[in-house]
C-alpha cells in the first residue's frame, strides 16, 4: 500500500515539481503513531497566580509505533508518561514538535474527531469515565456520538462486549461491578468506535491483583485477536512482559528502548529509575551476579525454573 | 448505611405500563393532574381513583409503594386539611370551644386531601414504572421544540442523567469521608444544629475537590468518546412511539372526557 502510494507520489512529484512533497512521503512511510520532538510545557503558578516557571513533562520524545504491536510505556509517577498519552488522542497538544495519529496532525483543529476516533483512550479511574447507567448504554456512547446508525450500535455493543468478556452483565448498572469489570467495560466502550488503536493510561493502578490480570487479560485478547494497537502505560513491570516493545521514560525523556527482555536484562539501571524490577527478575540477576550461569533478562517463573534444571 | 439509599423509586417488573413510551407516562401524568383540578363533585374523583385503581392493577406495582409514597407528604396533608376545616368561613356545622368547621370547610378540606393523595399517587406510578434514564430521554424528547427558543434541551438532559449516575458514587463517597474523619475524631452527631453544621465542614469541603475532580475526568473522558453535544448524535435506544403508546393515548383521552363531564355537569 505504502509502495503504491510512494510510486504514485513520485509520478506527482514528476509532473508538478513546485510542490513540496518530503512531508507527505515522511508520512506515508510512518506507522499508525508517530511523535517526533515533542515537547510539553505548563507553567507553575503560585498562589497569586504569579508565574513561577516552567515544567517541560514531556522532553524532545521521539516515537514509531507500527500498526498491530503491543507497546508499553513505564515510568514512575510524574516521568511524563500520562503526558505523553493524552498527545495521541489530541486532548493535549504539544508546545513544540509533533504528533501525528494514523496520518493526521493532532494539531490540526479539524482533524480532532477523526483522530479520536482513530486512537481510543481509557483512563486510569473506572468510576470517572463510565457515563450510562447501564453497561450496554455506556459502551453505547461512543457510537452514539459518532452518530453511527441505531441498528449498527447495537451490533458494535455486542461485539465489544463480548471482545472483553462483559457481555453477560450488559444490563447491569455500573455501580455493582467490581474494579476490573468497570475498567473492562470502559475498554468495550473504546473498542465500539472500532479504533486502529487504544492507549491504556494506567488502567490497573486503582485495581487489586485480581482485576489488574482480568485487565491486562482483556488487552491482550483486543491485540491477538482483534489486532488493535494497543499503548499500555503502566508502572508496573510485570504487565509489560508480552509487550513488543517497551519505551521508559524518566523525567520526560525516553531513558530506554526495546523489547521486555532487552529492558530487564539491565536491573541496575531499572532501579536506578525508581521502578520495581519483578521478583523472578531480580532473583535471576542476583543469581547471575552470584555466579550462577543464568540468561540475561529472566521474565517468568517457569523461564527461571527451566534455566536452573536443564 | 448511605449505600442504602435508592434513587428514582423504580420498580422493576413486566407491565404494559412499564413498556410504554415515556412520553406517554409523561404526558398522562400531566393531564390526570390537570384534570384533578376541574371537578366539582365527588363523582369526579371517584372516575379519577378507579382509573387510577386500573393502571396499578396493569402496573403489576405492589399498593404498599404507592402508600410509601405518601409518607412524606403526610405532614403536609394534615397541615392541608386541619387549615381548610378550621379557617374556611361559611355555614357553621360543628362548634368546638373557638373552632368552628364550616360545611364549606368540610367539603373544602376532603377535596384537598383527595386531590393530594390522588396527585402523589398518580405521580408515584409513573417513577415507580419508568427508569430514570427512560424519563430524562423522555424528558429530551418532549422539550425538543423548546430548542427554537435557545434552551439546551440536550445539554439539560445529559446533565440529569450524569447527575443521576454520580449520586450512589457519591453518596459511597461521602460515607468514606465520614469514616475517615471519624476515625481522625470528628464528631458529627452531638452537639447542637449550629455545631453540627460546623462539623460538616471537613465533609463538604474534600466531597467538593473530589466532585469537581471527578467532573474533570468525566468531561476528558466523554470528549475522548468524541461527545460533542447534541448535534449529530444517534440514539442506541430511540424513543419510537409503538401501537400500545397509542392506544394509552386514546385510554387518557377518553378518561379526561368522561371524568371532566361527569365531574363537571352531573350534580348531586
Amino acid at each position: 500500500m505504502a509502495y503504491v502510494l510512494l510510486n504514485k507520489l513520485e509520478t506527482c512529484e514528476r509532473s508538478c515539481p513546485w510542490v513540496d512533497f518530503r512531508m507527505s512521503e515522511e508520512i506515508i512511510k510512518m506507522g499508525i503513531i508517530k511523535a517526533k520532538d515533542v515537547v510539553y510545557e505548563y507553567v507553575r503558578r503560585d498562589e497569586d497566580g504569579n508565574i513561577e516557571g516552567m515544567t517541560t513533562a514531556v522532553d524532545k520524545v521521539s516515537l514509531d509505533i507500527e500498526q498491530g504491536q503491543f507497546i508499553a510505556i513505564l515510568g514512575h509517577n510524574g516521568s511524563g508518561k500520562s503526558t505523553l498519552a493524552k498527545h495521541i488522542n489530541a486532548i493535549l497538544n504539544p508546545t513544540s514538535g509533533t504528533v501525528w495519529v494514523d496520518g493526521m496532525d493532532t494539531n490540526d483543529e479539524e482533524k480532532v474527531w477523526d483522530i479520536r476516533q482513530t486512537a481510543g483512550m481509557v483512563f486510569q479511574n473506572p468510576d470517572n469515565q463510565i457515563i450510562g447507567q447501564v453497561v450496554e448504554e455506556d459502551v453505547g456512547f461512543g457510537p452514539e456520538n459518532m452518530g453511527i446508525p441505531t441498528k449498527e450500535i447495537w451490533e458494535r455493543v455486542e461485539e465489544s462486549l463480548r471482545a472483553v468478556g462483559m457481555y453477560q452483565y450488559r444490563k447491569h448498572s455500573p455501580n455493582k461491578l467490581s474494579g476490573g469489570q468497570k475498567q473492562r467495560v470502559s475498554i468495550a466502550g473504546v473498542l465500539a468506535m472500532h479504533p486502529k488503536c487504544i492507549v491504556l493510561d494506567e488502567p490497573t493502578a486503582m485495581l487489586d491483583p485480581s482485576g489488574r490480570k482480568e485487565v491486562i487479560r482483556a488487552v491482550r485478547g483486543l491485540n491477538d485477536v482483534e489486532g488493535v494497537t494497543v499503548i499500555l502505560i503502566t508502572h508496573y513491570m510485570e504487565e509489560i512482559v508480552h509487550a513488543n516493545k517497551v519505551f521508559v521514560m524518566d523525567r520526560g525523556k525516553i531513558a530506554m528502548e526495546g523489547t521486555p527482555r532487552e529492558i530487564f536484562s539491565r536491573v541496575e539501571e531499572l532501579q536506578a529509575l525508581r521502578l520495581d524490577v519483578p521478583q523472578v527478575t531480580l532473583l535471576a540477576h542476583e543469581l547471575k551476579k552470584n555466579g550462577i550461569d543464568l540468561p540475561d533478562g529472566i521474565l517468568t517463573i517457569k523461564e527461571l525454573v527451566d534455566a536452573l534444571n536443564p | 448505611m448511605l449505600r442504602d439509599i435508592t434513587l428514582g423509586q423504580y420498580y422493576q417488573a413486566e407491565s404494559i405500563i412499564h413498556k410504554l413510551d415515556p412520553r406517554v407516562k409523561l404526558g398522562g401524568t400531566l393531564l390526570f393532574i390537570v384534570s384533578l383540578f376541574f371537578f366539582e363533585n365527588y363523582l369526579g374523583y371517584v372516575i379519577s381513583a378507579l382509573f387510577l385503581a386500573l393502571v396499578i392493577k396493569l402496573s403489576k406495582v405492589p399498593f404498599k409503594f404507592m402508600v410509601r409514597g405518601m409518607r412524606s407528604i403526610l405532614m403536609l396533608l394534615l397541615i392541608t386539611v386541619v387549615f381548610n376545616l378550621f379557617l374556611t368561613p361559611g355555614t357553621p356545622l360543628v362548634s368546638l370551644w373557638k373552632l368552628t368547621i364550616t360545611v364549606e370547610g368540610l367539603n373544602l378540606a376532603l377535596t384537598m386531601a383527595i386531590r393530594l393523595v390522588l396527585l402523589i399517587i398518580g405521580s408515584s406510578i409513573m417513577t415507580l414504572t419508568t427508569t430514570p434514564n427512560n424519563l430524562t430521554d423522555g424528558m429530551e424528547k418532549m422539550m425538543r421544540p423548546l430548542r427554537v427558543f435557545k434552551v439546551p434541551v440536550h445539554e439539560v438532559a445529559m446533565m440529569m442523567s450524569i447527575a443521576l449516575r454520580f449520586i450512589p458514587i457519591l453518596l459511597e463517597e461521602t460515607d468514606k469521608i465520614m469514616k475517615a474523619q471519624i476515625a481522625r475524631g470528628a464528631d458529627f452527631e452531638s452537639g447542637n444544629l449550629i455545631n453540627r453544621a460546623k462539623a460538616m465542614v471537613p465533609l463538604l469541603v474534600p466531597l467538593f475537590i473530589s466532585a469537581f475532580r471527578r467532573a474533570n475526568d468525566l468531561a476528558m473522558a466523554m470528549e475522548a468518546r468524541c461527545y460533542r453535544g447534541g448535534d449529530g448524535r444517534t440514539k442506541m435506544k430511540p424513543l419510537v412511539y409503538r401501537k400500545r403508546d397509542y392506544l394509552a393515548y386514546a385510554v387518557i383521552a377518553v378518561y379526561l372526557i368522561v371524568s371532566i363531564t361527569i365531574g363537571r355537569i352531573v350534580w348531586f
